[in-house]
């Protein structure tokens, strides 16, 4: 089988973080982290990228595993959801180490116990042997989608370059002045429902912050992350929400979101207090919908409430004509989804048929 | 047969199983060989532009580099089709679409041939691009090819057979459609891959990924100017073909350029990105289809008009063209037919054969169609095709033979299975069945280039060890023709297939057989060595009986021993009887042929169409559509198909399973799609075909009608079943949802703008609203033969 050729580059293999931040501060911008290789590797070959070195994430153990855990944060208490129930020394929630496998996170009993809806998205990742190697901080690290970009260099050359490789226009919205890439990872939009906090490691020191806020709207450069910082794990807070992702796609296998829904809603006597509303893959970032959010909080939420939620995320969802199924068609979709992740995190029939 | 089958009709292993379950199939990638060159393609980025040069000189001085090719070395054109010879291994004046070859180099290693490419300069004037069929009617500025007629139409037709105004006119009903087919690609999982030997005595071998090493060698032989004779094509084990490998291929003469010039093996392995760009798939399709019928659903007659988008070359593009027509006959009594079909030239990949051949997309129109019909009429669909199933042994208006026909059966069948009556029209919204049937060829009636010779010839040589060696050219693609020529041979000489040893798919050591396509091989290999081998046969009992003294006509072959048929007694082991053979001088060696009776009508494009026999299927999909997110799954499909005989009934259930497989994807999502002159997304994670958590339960049915030239009955199995699947699905969706999708692939934003038409009181329907405006040429009438409906 002819399999494409991957560009000369040295690898490094730290064992330890330190060591890993060490080499990443060492070699600058000319060093790319790489822990399964997933989407990495596949750009490598497309000659998307072409790194003097990859730091291997491999065969750093401490990275790996899932444990409860108090929430990271310094001034955490004041952070605290307002239905979070009152401290009984259980654990707040639990940290995910960035290099365990998709497939360890989604067999995870305590996640599969308190976040069935990790466990529903994970399984919709790509297939089972890329799970394998995948990782939770590649996939909340994954590199920004685009069907001008993710393209062999012929195609390319035919196309003509787009700002995000070597050009100066986005070929999707020429006349704008960014980059419309997007992110199609199918973790970001359900953690930063569940307002995930990572912890971010680098020679110069650690930093802790909301999941949301790794992430921005640009096509280019997606992620706060510094060029010599490392996701080391990510921490979700357990506050008793009902949650629900949905993904759309065309296959049920393989593909790459063409919308992601994920929703998480508290409820206490049938009153909506706290709602999170989070689209994939219209955006270059996670897409939280605040006034999809507001539509259904301090209320009851019933049919009218999740109408009039689902009216504000389409509102506020834009999908370019860059993945998967048609722009127009992925909006109407964000409707459909929204009404139906809200009454399947309720509880309700998924449908109002 | 009087005697009951030991080996036809059993369910027995493929005799390929182990070395494909076991890895140690050898394919074309896989030869190992000292020394061996990398060949790599440079292909244009350009959809049209004129070459003005190429400078090699910097690649050719790379140190590693063996070679560097341009279209001035190939200066010969070849073409699949005598009509239409406008390939050349590398372009050399102009390129006609993104990713036509321009050169070509050989290295050391992948590395540096990556490197040569990069340095060789092409000097490109872009040309403008035809991408549409609409932009290539009427005047052009730049033809992409040469033609004696105006703009980019490559072939154009219209042909009556009786009177269709009458036939319309006469008509209760008279239904008018639009249909767009989309073009896909095969994705066979093997890549394509060649190895090119040549040696100083002046032998070139290739050992390639083909389905046709016959025609790979001619057209070697056209385009680098040499003797067949001094050519061998060898087929290794094959990944899949679909089509895709059916004709001489830019790498394959590239690399036995780059061999010759530089003496050493050079190997090509193509990219899934080039294989997209190879293609030779499902044209995209423009049909426009009437339809009269009397009120108790008898048809009157049809008119059927195709434009195919052809591509960049010719490829079977011709044959494409005329199939789209062709078989629209002979599932029901068409009394008149008119047939209107064009093909043009773009500037994209070229469009060829893939399992169907042309005959999917106007097989959905009809289907569809029908479905419209029978619901106007308010009928039943499978009886509204009851009513109308062409006869057996009976001749189409437009000139086909038709002989066995299982169709009734098989509607019946699937009706039956599936529940069919009690469910159309019956299920809850949301949820549907569809119904269609189909028919395809059992091999082509007449050969790629005209000549009078065998199809196919076998030669059987037995020796003292009681081992039988079977020689024929078929070429084993996945589909199991190894297999079928010693099930063949082995029940004819009463011995289990093991004893059997194959020579296929190798030009020098094996007889000429002219490929794997058109569902040709069981019927024309197996026709051949059933004739070789019941050749042997008398031979080997002639030389038994006139050593013993026993009656020839008392013996037989059976469980590997020579038998009496008189009375009960065993006369000598098979391999005795092969020594007694030669002990009497006679090598145990006989040959067969198989050439099919002359079929073709007397009419210009009569050529295409004819077969010796025709397989018929019936098919019933069920499916589930979302009327909020307009996506449909298939839920169950059943399908039943009328093969003949089942040599081997599970290859013949996997032949239907992969046939319901590619229907359900080129259905659903398979689409050969382009922006402005780029494929949308030239790898397998953007071309979308089904994963298996897509796929329904399928229900494969076996019909056998058995064939009265057939060998041991059967006729074929490996394309016909794709062809009911999209149109059962497109009636399926329809009895789901009340929306007419008449337009493949049938995808959920469709379903959906078709659903929110209606909601907005429009057209229940998603498709096509007219016709490319093209003219056909002038009419010519053919009188249908005596005995033809409505004669």
């Amino acid at each position: 089988m002819t399999v494409l050729r991957l560009p000369p580059f040295d690898l490094i293999a730290p064992r330890t973080v330190a060591e890993a931040a060490d080499a990443l501060a060492h070699h600058g911008p000319s060093a790319r982290l790489i822990a399964g290789g997933t989407d990495v590797l596949p750009n490598l070959k497309r000659g998307l990228a072409a790194p003097d070195v990859l730091v291997s994430l491999a065969g750093v153990e401490s990275l790996r595993g899932i444990r409860p855990a108090a929430d990271p944060r310094p001034s955490a208490n004041g952070l605290r959801g307002p239905t979070r129930p009152p401290s009984t020394g259980a654990p707040e929630g639990i940290t995910i180490g960035a290099a365990t496998r998709l497939n360890r996170l989604m067999a995870d009993p305590a996640v599969c116990q308190s976040f069935p809806v990790i466990r529903e998205a994970v399984s919709q990742i790509a297939t089972p042997t890329l799970r394998r190697m995948g990782t939770v901080g590649g996939n909340l690290c994954l590199d920004t989608r685009c069907t001008y970009y993710n393209r062999p260099a012929l195609w390319r050359e035919g196309a003509g370059d787009c700002m995000k490789h070597e050009g100066d226009v986005c070929r999707v919205a020429p006349g704008g002045e960014r980059c419309w890439a997007t992110l199609s990872a199918d973790l970001p939009p359900v953690l930063v429902a569940l307002d995930a906090v990572v912890r971010l490691t680098s020679a110069r020191g650690d930093r802790v912050l909301a999941l949301g806020d790794l992430y921005r709207d640009d096509g280019l450069t997606h992620l706060t992350l510094a060029p010599d910082e490392i996701l080391a794990e990510v921490w979700v807070p357990v506050w008793g929400s009902r949650a629900a992702f949905l993904k759309l796609r065309p296959r049920c296998a393989v593909d790459f979101a063409s919308l992601g829904v994920a929703v998480a809603v508290d409820v206490a006597d049938g009153i909506c207090r706290r709602a999170r509303i989070v689209l994939g893959a219209v955006a270059s970032h996670p897409l939280r919908v605040p006034a999809a959010e507001a539509a259904l909080c301090d209320r009851a939420p019933d049919a009218t409430a999740i109408r009039a939620a689902a009216d504000a995320a389409y509102d506020a969802a834009r999908p370019m004509d860059n993945a998967d199924q048609p722009p127009a068609y992925r909006r109407q979709m964000v409707r459909v989804m929204v009404a139906r992740a809200l009454r399947a995190a309720l509880g309700q029939p998924p449908s109002t048929r | 047969m009087s005697t009951p089958l030991a080996v036809i009709g059993q369910r027995l292993p493929k005799i390929d199983a182990w070395s494909k379950v076991t890895g140690t199939a050898r394919y074309a990638d896989d030869l190992p060989l000292a020394g061996a060159l990398c060949g790599r393609l440079l292909r244009s980025p350009h959809a049209h532009a004129r070459i003005l040069g190429i400078d090699t000189t910097a690649a050719a001085s790379l140190p590693g580099v063996a070679a560097v090719i341009t279209g001035r070395d190939l200066p010969i054109p070849y073409g699949i089709l005598p009509i239409s010879q406008d390939e050349h291994g590398l372009a050399p004046d102009k390129a006609r679409f993104v990713g036509d070859p321009v050169a070509a180099v050989a290295a050391s290693d992948d590395a540096t041939a990556e490197r040569a490419l990069a340095l060789i300069r092409v000097d490109y004037e872009p040309l403008p691009a035809y991408l549409t069929v609409e932009g290539t009617l009427g005047d052009v500025a730049e033809p992409i090819h040469a033609l004696r007629r105006p703009g980019n139409i490559h072939k154009a037709v219209a042909l009556a057979f009786g009177d269709v105004s009458a036939g319309l006119a006469a008509a209760d009903l008279v239904q008018s459609d639009h249909f767009f087919y989309a073009g896909n690609t095969h994705a066979a999982l093997e890549l394509h891959a060649v190895v090119a030997v040549s040696d100083p005595a002046g032998h070139l071998t290739l050992w390639s990924s083909t389905q046709t090493p016959h025609y790979v060698q001619r057209a070697l032989a056209r385009a680098l100017d040499l003797p067949a004779s001094r050519i061998r094509v060898v087929a290794p084990a094959l990944g899949g073909g679909f089509g895709g490998k059916t004709e001489t291929l830019p790498h394959e003469v590239a690399a036995a350029k780059l061999a010759l010039i530089t003496g050493r093996p050079v190997k090509i392995r193509l990219t899934r990105e080039e294989v997209f760009y190879s293609h030779r798939g499902r044209h995209p399709m423009h049909i426009a289809l009437t339809t009269g019928v009397k009120r108790d659903g008898t048809i009157t007659a049809m008119h059927l008009s195709t434009v195919l988008d052809g591509g960049a070359y010719a490829s079977y593009g011709v044959a494409s063209m005329y199939y789209s027509g062709a078989l629209q006959t002979v599932t029901y009594r068409v009394p008149a037919y008119r047939f209107d079909g064009a093909r043009v030239y773009t500037n994209k990949p070229p469009c060829g054969p893939k399992r169907g051949h042309g005959t999917p997309q106007p097989r959905f129109a009809l289907e569809v169609q029908l479905d419209k019909i029978a619901e106007t009429l308010a009928m039943d669909p499978a009886e509204l095709r009851l009513r109308n199933l062409v006869n057996e042994h009976s001749v189409t208006v437009n000139h086909l033979r038709i002989t066995s026909c299982g169709l009734r059966g098989c509607i019946e069948r699937v009706v039956e299975a599936s529940g069919f009556s009690n469910k159309h029209r019956r299920l809850p919204a949301g949820r549907g069945v569809g119904l269609a049937c189909s028919s395809y060829l059992c091999g082509a009636g007449l050969p790629i280039y005209w000549n009078g010779l065998p199809h196919s010839t076998v030669h059987v040589h037995a020796d003292r060890t009681g081992t039988v060696i079977v020689q024929c050219g078929a070429t084993d693609i996945g589909q199991g023709s190894d297999s079928m020529l010693a099930y063949v041979t082995a029940e004819v000489l009463g011995l289990d297939p093991a004893d059997v040893r194959l020579v296929t798919a190798d030009t020098a050591l094996a007889a000429v057989d002219l490929g794997s396509y058109s569902s040709r091989v069981t019927f024309m290999a197996g026709n051949a060595a059933m004739q070789a081998a019941e050749r042997l046969r008398d031979l080997v009992l002639g030389a038994v009986a006139a050593t013993t003294g026993l009656d020839h006509a008392h013996l037989a072959l059976r469980g590997g021993r020579v038998v009496r048929t008189d009375h009960a007694g065993d006369v000598m082991p098979w391999a005795e009887a092969v020594a007694v053979t030669e002990a009497r001088g006679t090598p145990a060696s006989a040959s067969g042929t198989y050439a099919p009776p002359p079929l073709a009508g007397p009419y210009k494009g009569a050529g295409v169409g004819p077969s010796p026999a025709y397989s018929y299927s019936a098919c019933v999909v069920e499916v589930d559509v979302d009327d909020e997110t307009g996506q449909v799954r298939p839920a169950e499909v059943w399908l039943a198909h009328d093969g003949g005989r089942a040599l081997n009934p599970t290859l013949f259930e996997g032949q239907i399973e992969g046939g319901v497989y590619m229907g359900l994807g080129e259905a659903l999502m398979e689409e050969q799609r382009f922006r402005g002159a780029l494929h949308t997304g030239p790898s397998l994670l953007d071309y979308k075909t089904p994963m298996s958590v897509d796929m329904p339960v399928i229900h494969p049915i076996i019909v056998e009608r058995i064939d009265p030239e057939g060998p041991f009955g059967a006729k074929e199995v490996g394309q016909g079943p794709l062809l009911p699947v999209p149109p059962a699905l497109a009636n399926a969706v329809y009895d789901a949802v009340g929306v007419r999708i008449d337009e493949v692939p049938i995808t959920p934003d469709k379903v959906l703008r078709a659903l929110r038409q209606r909601a907005r009181g429009g057209a229940p329907r998603f498709g096509p609203k007219g016709h490319p405006p093209i003219t056909y040429p002038v009419v010519v009438s053919v009188d249908p033969p005596a005995g033809a409906p409505g004669t």
